[in-house]
């Protein structure tokens, strides 16, 4: 972060380089999210033995599936680098190609987790069952609106490339999508780890 | 004038709803936070209305849990906190040596967003009765009698306005971090800037925690989900261990600005530097991080059990010491100073003095034996009204006096101005001192009627009396605005002798603030510009003193075009949030103030920051 603590004398009174200033607000950004998610974790694990009448963690949670669709978020971020890889030497053609497999891959995983909600509420557990399954689905389903929001994100991009406006800004936008993005993989890992592995 | 004035001055509504400039973005929240201050302050002269009496029937039992809801609300989010993040938004880029601030249409959005939010909560008066759970809404009664939609439109007005919050935060530190002008380091950044600074990270870091907990209120009510439902196996307590872990550091979002507004006045009117300002600028850090690790004193009577509660103790003592340091600082800056007794001075000596009073209550609160007596009573209210009224009110008065010539170009009427601080600040201890004794005497908060006979007749009558004197200072301040318009004294660029930039440019600024962007040589660098110290270290006057007269050519200076996506985003989420109140049926509201604000945000990506001009 030392670039960012100083001002550049050269540029006497300019605009700093937006992409430069863009980068430092998502940082701060991504710094509240830590909090939000933070917070959403503690509030599961305080719930997390408080079943009631329904399932238990143990008895719920189908951890092959939830691997499996932890990799392919995880595969997501090795497209995303790809993407603002080609993007920084201004290959925008298969730019837009690894950001729709990124959007791609993102969907993949909220399929599986529409299909692992469902399957949860089949075998009983809902918002209202217990707290565990109010925490959890809480919690999950605002990584996936983030996941969702994710999506429009990269496509939105991989959209706004064939304008353009992409090439004027550098290929900053898909960087900042980039962190967004690896942000978003990251906190799943947390949730995998603590949420589901440390669980059963 | 070729693409400077094309667009950026165009007045009448819609260049105000359209303005991306800081400075309108900045009297918007002015405007705003005093417009919410009347109606904060007529809720607060009901309440006292009612209580002037025992056995009060102004108000009913109900009307009475809706105002001191709403008053609380208001007061914190719609008052202190936009007013704080006027002066932010005025003057933050111009102390920096910057134009705008790094995101001039974020910075619009972040008013509109805290505008409708203020809306929201206040138009709940009219359909159906405003929130009455209190203002840090504790299950079950904010989650109870899901039916009625009170406690909704809190719970989502103070999402909205977190959200605001969030981004004017984003926006600040970005600003603070990459729009310095060049050889303003950190350490030379004035206070105010700095203490701008430590807020926008509090923001950052503490509101999140609360949207979660709102969410969680929000489902509960709605989606049946039982976070908070003791009956379901959920946990009520969680609720306030969220709240005051945003709660705490929010005492310091709304103390802080005021402290730094004052932190500029005082060396103004002293002339002198401010005395230890790398400790003030220290200590206002570590109250930022202090602040995090207090929050639980707030609950000493929910049971945490004694390690917790000596923990906390603890660091609500250590908490005292930064806070402390400032005071001494502050002292150490009029002493010895030429000392100029103007309204700004008059109101941050009033904020001092006020502010230990409530400072040393708060250190009684650390005493948890003490604090359970205490809690809930009237003790508490006359101390958060000592650090929130005493403290940030008249910090902010302070720099309303202080900085109103840059912003309009014309003084208030110091005879007015002083007629202002006097009522007010003896109206405040009027109102606020008997209070301490009614708290220990046992009067309990938020009971809307006392019975005669138990002592509390003659401190309430007093108090009610003090706050129709503080209605009465409020008047005189308006009065003093509204003439100040046409009759007051014209300011010209640098009024008080100041010792920071703002005061280097016209009054009022023009929109690109800088003709030529300043280099920095050392804090508060415009006085060194005007005076240097001769042997005795008397400041002296620069025979050649600088022409502070900025006029330099026009033409080069790029500002960011007005835009409308901005009031058109926050309009969206105006409407979604109403949908949101009135569930299932709401959802066609939803899903059009969604589309409405996807709509604004997208027209705003596509649209330039800049457009060309079109001659």
């Amino acid at each position: 972060m030392s670039a960012v603590t100083h001002t550049d004398p050269a540029e006497h009174g300019a605009h700093p380089p937006l992409p430069h200033v863009r980068k430092v607000a998502m940082w701060a950004f991504l710094g509240s999210e830590c909090l939000f998610f933070g917070t959403l974790i503690s509030t599961f694990l305080l719930y997390r033995n408080r079943t009631g009448d329904g399932p238990t963690a143990a008895e719920i949670f189908d951890i092959p599936f939830t691997s499996i669709s932890s990799f392919i978020l995880l595969m997501s971020s090795l497209t995303m680098v790809l993407a603002h890889y080609a993007s920084e030497r201004k290959d925008w053609r298969r730019m837009r190609v690894w950001l729709l497999a990124t959007a791609l891959l993102g969907m993949t995983f909220l399929a599986g987790q529409v299909f692992e909600f469902t399957e949860f509420v089949h075998e009983g557990l809902t918002v209202t069952t217990s707290p565990f399954g109010s925490a959890f689905f809480v919690m999950t389903s605002f990584h996936g609106a983030h996941v969702a929001v994710g999506v429009i994100l990269l496509l939105a991009t991989a959209f706004m490339s064939f304008g353009g406006k992409l090439r004027a800004d550098g290929g900053m936008n898909v960087e900042l999508v980039a962190l967004y993005w690896h942000f978003v993989d990251i906190v799943w890992i947390v949730i995998f780890t603590v949420v589901y592995l440390l669980q059963v | 004038m070729a693409s400077t004035d094309h667009t950026a001055h165009r007045g009448g509504a819609w260049g105000w709803i359209t303005s991306t400039d800081h400075k309108k973005i900045g009297i918007l929240y002015g405007v705003s936070a005093i417009m919410f201050f009347l109606v904060g302050g007529v809720e607060a002269l009901l309440i006292r209305t009612q209580l002037a009496l025992p056995n009060g029937d102004v108000l009913s039992a109900d009307a009475y849990n809706q105002l001191f809801t709403m008053h609380a609300t208001t007061m914190v989010f719609l008052v202190v906190m936009p007013a704080a993040a006027a002066f932010t938004n005025y003057f933050l880029p111009i102390l920096l040596g910057a134009r705008d601030v790094a995101f001039p249409r974020l910075n619009a959005l972040s008013y509109w967003i805290f505008f409708f939010g203020g809306m929201f909560l206040t138009i709940s008066f009219f359909v159906g009765g405003a929130p009455d759970g209190g203002w840090f809404g504790y299950a079950p009664l904010s989650t109870q009698v899901s039916e009625v939609v009170r406690m909704d439109y809190w719970a989502l007005g103070l999402l909205i306005l977190g959200l605001a919050s969030v981004l004017s935060a984003v926006n600040f530190i970005t600003t603070v971090f990459t729009m310095r002008a060049p050889g303003m380091t950190l350490m030379r950044m004035p206070v105010f800037a700095w203490m701008a600074f430590v807020v926008a990270f509090l923001l950052l870091f503490s509101l999140p925690i609360v949207t979660v907990g709102l969410f969680q209120v929000f489902l509960d009510r709605n989606l049946g989900t039982l976070f908070f439902q003791a009956a379901g196996g959920g946990d009520p307590v969680l609720w306030q261990h969220l709240f005051w872990l945003f709660g705490h550091p929010e005492v310091y979002v709304l103390i802080l600005p005021a402290m730094g507004i004052v932190s500029e006045v005082l060396p103004v009117f002293s002339r002198k530097p401010l005395f230890g300002r790398s400790f003030v600028i220290f200590s206002g850090i570590a109250i930022g991080f202090m602040g995090f690790g207090v929050w639980a004193h707030h609950m000493f009577t929910s049971g945490l059990g004694p390690v917790a509660e000596a923990a906390f103790a603890l660091t609500t003592m250590f908490i005292a010491v930064p806070t402390g340091v400032k005071i001494f600082n502050w002292l150490g800056t009029i002493w010895g100073g030429s000392i100029r007794f103007k309204t700004p001075m008059l109101f941050s000596l009033g904020f001092i003095a006020m502010f230990v009073i409530g400072g040393l209550s708060g250190v009684t609160h650390s005493i948890v034996p003490a604090d359970t007596q205490q809690h809930d009573t009237y003790y508490v209210v006359a101390h958060f009204h000592y650090v929130l009224f005493g403290g940030a009110i008249f910090g902010l008065f302070a720099g309303v006096y202080y900085w109103w010539p840059k912003i309009t170009g014309r003084l208030l009427h110091e005879g007015w101005g002083k007629l202002h601080f006097w009522t007010m600040l003896i109206g405040f201890n009027l109102t606020f001192a008997p209070m301490h004794i009614l708290g220990l005497a046992g009067m309990p908060r938020r009971t809307y009627r006392y019975p005669k006979g138990l002592g509390f007749e003659f401190w309430n009558f007093v108090a009610t009396v003090g706050s129709y004197l503080i209605a009465v200072s409020i008047l005189v301040f308006l009065w003093n605005w509204w003439r100040s318009r046409r009759h007051g004294e014209v300011a010209g660029n640098d009024p008080w002798d100041g010792r920071t930039l703002e005061w280097t440019i016209p009054s009022p600024p023009p929109h690109y603030n800088f003709a030529t962007v300043p280099t920095v040589h050392s804090e508060d660098s415009f006085w060194h510009d005007k005076y240097r110290e001769d042997e005795a270290g008397i400041a002296v006057p620069v025979a050649a003193a600088p022409t502070t007269l900025d006029t330099a050519a026009e033409e080069d200076i790029h500002m960011p075009s007005p835009s409308y996506y901005p009031a058109l985003s926050g309009f969206g989420m105006f409407i979604a949030l109403i949908g949101f109140v009135y569930l299932p049926v709401g959802l066609v509201a939803v899903a059009a103030g969604l589309m409405v604000t996807m709509w604004g945000l997208f027209g705003w990506a596509m649209e330039p920051l800049t457009r060309e001009p079109h001659e």
